[in-house]
């Protein structure tokens, strides 16, 4: 598993994939927190990084599954994972490698983001009046929403030799798991019985009360689990072969 | 060690890929596995390599039943499939380490310059494997496939892309390899066949269609006798039937012919003829049933 997990960490880096990300993710990032007067963190009344915690799943939708779409697509491709399955690994080594490589991309791109903290932090008046609680809690809730993301790009990864495709239906998956359950749950006839269900199956509800500084244990399994069911099903993928 | 491989039936819906099949690949042999396009013969070592799964039959290298969930006994393989996949952005110093890391291969660094130096790649390690020529790339497969001293080999189509000084050198280190490993080598150059292997089996349609040494082979399937003669005048075709043993001809060109007989003797009855119908013989040589001839008996017959 060591040996897959360094190769993918090392492909990343080794090419401009990761730069490229994780770069783009600042560059948003810091245009809407900084530059933009509506999300501006600098405009807001009170000392904290809110919009970031706002914006930042808006752009993994997008983002997480362009960095995830070759994961394994790329080696249906060319025919490198024939070869993978022939060494002595199982599937399930495979899938945790690649999957935990993905981990340690979205630990480095959230890294940088403290700056934004730290400076914020700094801008506080008096200085170091901002709740770190919470922000600790939200960046936990954010790693969390990630992870999912990135297991759903791995598994759509999985179901296809076409990166293409497998953006296109990561980008659709993430979407309904994080906005689908939540609009559903407005619709009228839900109002007043299943609304209060439907809204806690989407990522949205438990992600804002992870933000809210409350970690709880159904919000983390419900994590866990989705991170665990997306694996399993990818798993399930690759050991079928083709 | 060895391959066993017994009674093998693999079906792609209702299609049998491979139907029945049995052989048995001893230690420090080369067998020559043949067959046409979509014979079965990847399909085969897919399954030897455990990448898939039989539906009847069994794989036991080294005594061992070869299954997916088995991933020990894949350490005992060595495998470089048909096209070669390689990851082109690595380099083949970095691509030849993960290996050895995968394999869990002890001193990999003196392990990676000795394979380095068996596959002549000493001259292209330091580059990307996307810049390796596709004889490079080949080499580098061959490379992967052996870095952990697997005592099976299986190696499909391995020596496609090599020039021919290339196609000398690899040959030559899989003789070499071949001393005191168990090699399965599939193949569509007959020279290749010819040169290397100790024994071929033959599969067509999912089934096997022969199984043994070259030269048995060859004598058990040449029925007819071939000579190519250039007369000093055109000979009249009923007259050929005058000849010893003759069974027909083809004319090649002016008073040029290949003649087929069943005569183990036919350059001599071709000499009696020419001497009764006072020809004379400017050009006589005899036409060596190749191995392509026969793999083509073998694989057209059964079609």
């Amino acid at each position: 598993m060591r040996a897959i997990y360094l190769r993918e960490l090392g492909s990343y880096f080794s090419s401009m994939i990761a730069y490229i990300t994780v770069g783009l993710l600042l560059a948003v990032l810091g245009l809407v927190l900084w530059v933009f007067p509506d999300f501006s963190l600098i405009m807001t009344p009170f000392a904290g990084v809110d919009s970031l915690f706002e914006i930042a799943p808006l752009i993994f939708i997008f983002l997480i599954p362009a960095f995830t779409m070759r994961s394994f697509a790329e080696e249906k491709q060319a025919a490198t994972l024939e070869i993978l399955l022939t060494r002595p690994v199982s599937a399930v080594q495979i899938v945790f490698g690649k999957y935990l490589a993905t981990l340690t991309w979205l630990f480095i791109a959230l890294l940088p983001t403290l700056m934004y903290v730290y400076s914020i932090y700094q801008l506080g008046s008096p200085p170091g009046n901002i709740d770190l609680g919470q922000i600790a809690a939200s960046y936990l809730g954010l790693f969390l929403l990630g992870a999912v993301f990135c297991a759903i790009g791995v598994f759509a990864s999985s179901l296809t030799s076409n990166q293409i495709v497998a953006f296109v239906l990561a980008v659709f998956f993430c979407f309904v798991l994080y906005y689908g359950f939540f609009f559903i749950s407005k619709i009228a006839s839900f109002s007043g019985s299943l609304d209060g269900l439907i809204e806690s199956l989407g990522i949205d509800y438990h992600y804002h009360s992870i933000s809210r500084g409350l970690i709880e244990t159904r919000d983390l399994v419900y994590f866990l689990c989705l991170i665990g069911i997306c694996l399993t099903w990818t798993w399930s993928a690759i050991a079928k072969r083709s | 060690m060895s391959i066993q491989v017994n009674h093998l039936t693999k079906l792609f819906g209702n299609q049998k890929a491979v139907d029945d099949v049995s052989f048995r690949v001893g230690k420090g042999e080369i067998l020559g596995f043949l067959g046409p396009n979509g014979a079965g013969k990847t399909t085969t070592m897919r399954m030897i390599t455990g990448y898939l799964s039989s539906d009847e039959g069994e794989i036991l290298v080294n005594e061992t039943p070869v299954t997916e969930e088995n991933t020990k006994i894949r350490a005992l393989i060595g495998y470089l499939p048909e096209h070669n996949p390689l990851y082109a952005d690595m380099y083949v110093r970095e691509y030849l380490s993960y290996v050895a890391r995968i394999y869990k291969v002890t001193q990999p660094q003196k392990r990676i310059k000795e394979v380095i130096g068996l596959t002549g790649l000493n001259k292209e390690a330091h580059k990307p494997i996307r810049a390796l020529s596709k004889g490079y790339r080949q080499r580098v497969g061959l490379a992967q496939s052996i870095l952990h001293d697997p005592e099976v080999l299986i190696l499909d189509e391995a020596t496609s892309g090599l020039d021919p000084n290339q196609l000398i050198e690899i040959r030559q280190l899989i003789r070499h390899l071949g001393q005191d490993k168990t090699i399965l080598l599939s193949t569509h150059i007959m020279q290749e066949v010819q040169a290397l292997c100790d024994r071929v089996v033959i599969i067509n349609k999912g089934k096997i269609v022969a199984d043994g040494n070259i030269k048995m082979l060859s004598q058990h399937l040449t029925k007819s006798y071939r000579v190519e003669v250039l007369f000093s005048r055109p000979v009249a075709d009923p007259t050929f039937q005058e000849m010893n043993g003759y069974l027909s001809h083809e004319s090649t060109g002016n008073s040029r012919y290949i003649i087929s007989g069943n005569d183990e003797h036919l350059n001599e009855a071709i000499f009696d003829f020419a001497v009764s119908k006072q020809l004379k013989i400017l050009e006589m040589s005899t036409r060596q049933e190749s191995f392509e001839q026969i793999f083509q008996q073998l694989t057209a017959v059964r079609s």
